[in-house]
């Protein structure tokens, strides 16, 4: 085994991790190496046939692979090294990786490591649904890959399970392949996503059933139908032979679980501080990994800033990690949040320009509802906000980290008002 | 109807695990063995689905049952034999668990029972060594009995295994071929079936969940009636594997052995299985209520099992009868054999069942000469424990990445000697889409790669 070396790795080329080593290339580092499990780098997008993508990247509405292609482009044109076919299958100290490729195994060394593994649907099984185990059960992205990678069509009249940007995108994907739904149905009393999207079904015909949830699925080989109860306890029998989970992302940790790496156990990412720095400082992490789930424009911008952080680490520039202040929180409320922890500099110039480039803290609920959210250090508020928060949607806090300088505490808090 | 003017020494009904060690044994001592089987794929019964425990039978009662020893003899064939085929072995060792007094009080018959079931390393350890040797049991623990010859094993390999030496010494394997009649002249049986006739001289009835209706098709009555009892499990993600390296057993009550957590050889956690008596012979449905009460069970044994997410759930039939003891009876007038009531501990007794039914055969006169020096064919690496494809060169890259399973090992199973027939069966030789995103990923690859393969395909092309 012939050990490999690189000034920074990055693991993921979806849009976070193209984004960053773009941007780590315009940055002038020398070696930065991108690696690849699947057999082409663009990530989620490579496997979504459909508008919009681009707008924030190139200003221009594209489909997802046509994105893909120029963002691979871009990285390609710019010295960016592509490792593709090539999984990393252990982590450790110091930058250190097991990887697997086609010839076989092979370790890695690196200075500086980012993970941008990304996320994923939460399939059937995890989601303790009763009934059988035939053929035709899949998440979107299964059925993506399917449809637009390899032109196949699994079933022709699916169940859709799930009202979230995700579940239009898994509307669009069968109406390309042909394939008409039986309906779309949701346990919430409205649709997840953007309010609007509640047009689409109805423009493509295909019932819309809110305050409804899947009870069962039925079928030997193919699944033959589905009970769906509404929100009056009665349960009907649906035929169809497919259902699609969409949906529920969650990050895709499971190379950082086994690791020396610390998780967050909220967001099921790792910790990281406010320069997306993990427990050990030699590895970074971005993307949807940290906040399940975003769009493919949010996690390219935050690439490119995490690249800045990464760059000026090369040279020393970022503050160390010996003093680490954890952000707490008692609110059931909220989901997640992150950064989970923020490194306090020697001098308080020290926080410099880099740090305020941070978006602040990232944040998603556990259900839709209005209050105002609270950062306090050592008791006083030092960043509020009124806000009402779907339960998917992004929720941003600004991070004054000047006035963190000195602090021993930091706490996050929601006060409710009414829940919608 | 085709002829078939072949005729066999041996017609084996069935290629779950029983079935496949049957064939194995009879092969070896040198008998032309025919395994006929009416699914399209072999282990598509009682055998899909179980705990992959290689049990010392240290709680099997009573001592001197078949069930108890066929499973001593089963599990030393078991640990001599399986290096030579490939088969893995997770040498984790077991805790049967108190968790109160009178639990507590249970296990010194318990430990009297092992030590009459020849399992002397057996003993009874306190809480503050349970604690100390698997930290993350619930504080509740009481006291525990360790087993440490109780080990875990690759379910799906291990009858695949022994079928492939059967076969690769001679044995013939017919699959979707269901028995639907047949008759003895005195001499020899004539089988009709779903792929025409077949002769042999002797009938093993090894077909499991169909057992009873497989007696009263061949001789017109049954020892047993096969009442089908439900096992649902939940698989948790590999990170929870940590949490244990013991099989961590529940003190067992009249009807079950209870819900047990332990390890795969897959390096995942497992927690299950349900007992449900159920009409259905082939129904597994998994039922969320049962599924969230398994889970909560677990937390209850290790807690931290609450940060750990589900890989996966399923559900298999044991078959059970209205005994407790293994039914294996002959009717030697009509060289005909029925292994029946092989339930939850097959996996570990099959190779043992095999032995005592071929030693019976040729005590009723029988004479083979057994294969000289036979072949010792070896099945892929899958386990944990093992090198895995994808550390070899020339691994054709991963397709499932979350169970790391290479393009290679999938073009080889489908190429391999028995080919899978379906998906399942595929999943089973190589445990492609069985990790934590079910198929996310790989569904697409997998349905170019196994194109013209399967009779149901993943998927037409549009």
């Amino acid at each position: 085994m012939q050990q490999q070396a690189c000034q920074v790795a990055i693991i993921g080329a979806g849009p976070a991790g193209l984004a960053c080593a773009i941007r780590l290339r315009q940055l002038g580092v020398e070696e930065v190496l991108l690696i690849e499990r699947e057999a082409a780098a663009g990530g989620v997008p490579r496997h979504c046939g459909h508008s919009p993508f681009g707008m924030r990247e190139f200003h221009r509405l594209l489909s997802g692979p046509a994105y893909a292609r120029r963002l691979v482009q871009q990285a390609i044109d710019l010295g960016v090294r592509l490792l593709l076919t090539t999984t990393v299958v252990k982590l450790a100290e110091g930058g250190r990786m097991i990887l697997s490729t086609p010839a076989g195994e092979q370790p890695l060394q690196a200075e500086k490591v980012v993970i941008c593994t990304g996320n994923r649907e939460t399939p059937r099984s995890a989601r303790l649904v009763s009934g059988t185990r035939p053929m035709g059960i899949m998440t979107t992205g299964a059925l993506q890959s399917m449809v637009y990678l390899k032109q196949r069509r699994p079933f022709r009249h699916p169940v859709i399970v799930g009202t979230e940007l995700v579940s239009f995108s898994a509307l669009l994907t069968c109406r390309h392949a042909g394939i008409k739904p039986v309906a779309m149905v949701d346990s919430s009393s409205r649709v997840t996503a953007f309010p609007l999207a509640a047009m689409l079904p109805r423009v493509l015909r295909v019932p819309l059933l809110l305050n409804s949830s899947i009870k069962s699925i039925d079928g030997r080989q193919q699944v033959e139908a589905v009970e769906i109860e509404d929100h009056s306890g009665q349960v009907s029998t649906f035929p169809c032979d497919g259902v699609i989970f969409s949906g529920h992302f969650v990050a895709e940790s499971s190379l950082i679980r086994p690791s020396h790496l610390l998780l967050d156990r909220r967001s099921g990412g790792p910790l990281v501080d406010q320069f997306g720095r993990c427990s050990d400082p030699d590895y970074f992490a971005c993307g949807n990994l940290l906040h399940p789930v975003d769009t493919a424009g949010w996690c390219w911008s935050e690439g490119r800033r995490l690249a800045v952080f990464v760059h000026a680490d090369l040279h020393g520039g970022l503050p160390v990690t010996e003093h680490l202040l954890e952000i707490d929180t008692a609110s059931a409320d909220i989901r997640y949040f992150t950064p989970q922890r923020i490194a306090i500099p020697q001098r308080v110039s020290d926080f410099g320009p880099l740090a305020e480039a941070s978006p602040g803290l990232q944040l998603r609920f556990n259900d839709a509802g209005r209050g105002e959210l609270k950062l306090r250090a050592d008791d006083v508020v030092v960043a509020s906000r009124h806000l009402r928060a779907r339960a998917e949607t992004r929720q941003l806090l600004q991070l004054p980290l000047a006035k963190l300088f000195q602090c021993q505490a930091l706490s996050l808090d929601l006060t409710r008002r009414t829940a919608e | 109807m085709r002829a078939n003017d072949d005729l066999f020494d041996i017609i084996v009904v069935g290629s779950g695990v029983v079935g496949s060690a049957m064939a194995r044994r009879f092969t070896l001592e040198g008998a032309r063995v025919l395994v006929i089987e009416k699914s399209s794929d072999t282990l598509d019964g009682a055998s899909k689905a179980n705990s992959a425990i290689l049990h010392t039978g240290f709680d099997a009662s009573p001592s001197g049952s078949q069930e108890q020893v066929c499973i001593a003899e089963g599990y030393a064939e078991y640990l001599q034999i399986r290096a030579r085929l490939n088969l893995p072995l997770l040498e984790c060792g077991a805790l049967l668990l108190a968790w109160n007094q009178q639990e507590a009080d249970r296990l010194e018959q318990i430990l009297r029972d092992a030590h009459r079931n020849g399992v002397s390393s057996a003993r009874l350890i306190s809480r503050k060594q349970v604690l100390d040797r698997e930290p993350q049991i619930g504080a509740a623990v009481v006291a525990a009995i360790e087993v440490p010859g109780e080990f875990v094993v690759d379910p799906w390999s291990a009858p695949y295994a022994y079928l492939l030496q059967a076969i690769e010494n001679g044995a013939r394997l017919e699959r979707s071929c269901e028995l639907l009649g047949g008759s003895f002249d005195g001499d020899s049986w004539r089988l009709e079936t779903g792929k025409g006739q077949f002769r042999g001289r002797q009938v093993i009835n090894c077909a499991g969940l169909f057992g009873d209706h497989i007696d009263q098709l061949l001789i017109g009555q049954s020892s047993f009636e096969i009442r089908p009892r439900k096992g649902q499990f939940v698989v948790f993600d590999k990170s929870a594997a940590s949490l244990t390296r013991s099989i961590l057993l529940p003190v067992p009550t009249e009807t079950t052995k209870g819900i047990v957590v332990c390890p795969t050889i897959f390096g995942n956690l497992l927690v299950g299985p349900t007992a449900e008596e159920q009409p259905s012979r082939e129904r597994a449905d998994t039922d969320s209520g049962a599924l969230a009460e398994l889970i909560k069970r677990g937390r209850a044994i290790l807690p931290a099992l609450e940060y750990h997410g589900v890989t996966a759930t399923y559900a298999g039939i044991r078959p059970a009868t209205e005994h407790k003891d293994y039914q294996i009876k002959w009717e030697h007038q009509q060289n005909y054999c029925c292994v029946g009531g092989i339930r939850s501990t097959g996996l570990s007794a099959a190779l043992g069942i095999a032995a005592q039914v071929f030693r019976e055969f040729s005590a009723a006169g029988a004479r083979h000469q057994p294969v000289e020096d036979p072949l010792w064919p070896q099945v892929p690496g899958i386990a944990e424990t093992v090198q895995r494809g994808w550390q070899q060169a020339d691994n054709g890259g991963i397709v499932c990445h979350c169970e790391l399973v290479t393009r290679r090992e999938i073009e080889n199973a489908l190429q391999g000697r028995i080919a899978p027939g379906s998906l399942a069966e595929l999943k089973r030789r190589t445990r492609v889409t069985m990790g934590r995103c079910q198929g996310f990923y790989c569904s697409a690859e997998l349905s170019e790669l196994t194109n013209g393969f399967f009779e149901q395909a993943l998927g037409e092309k549009f």
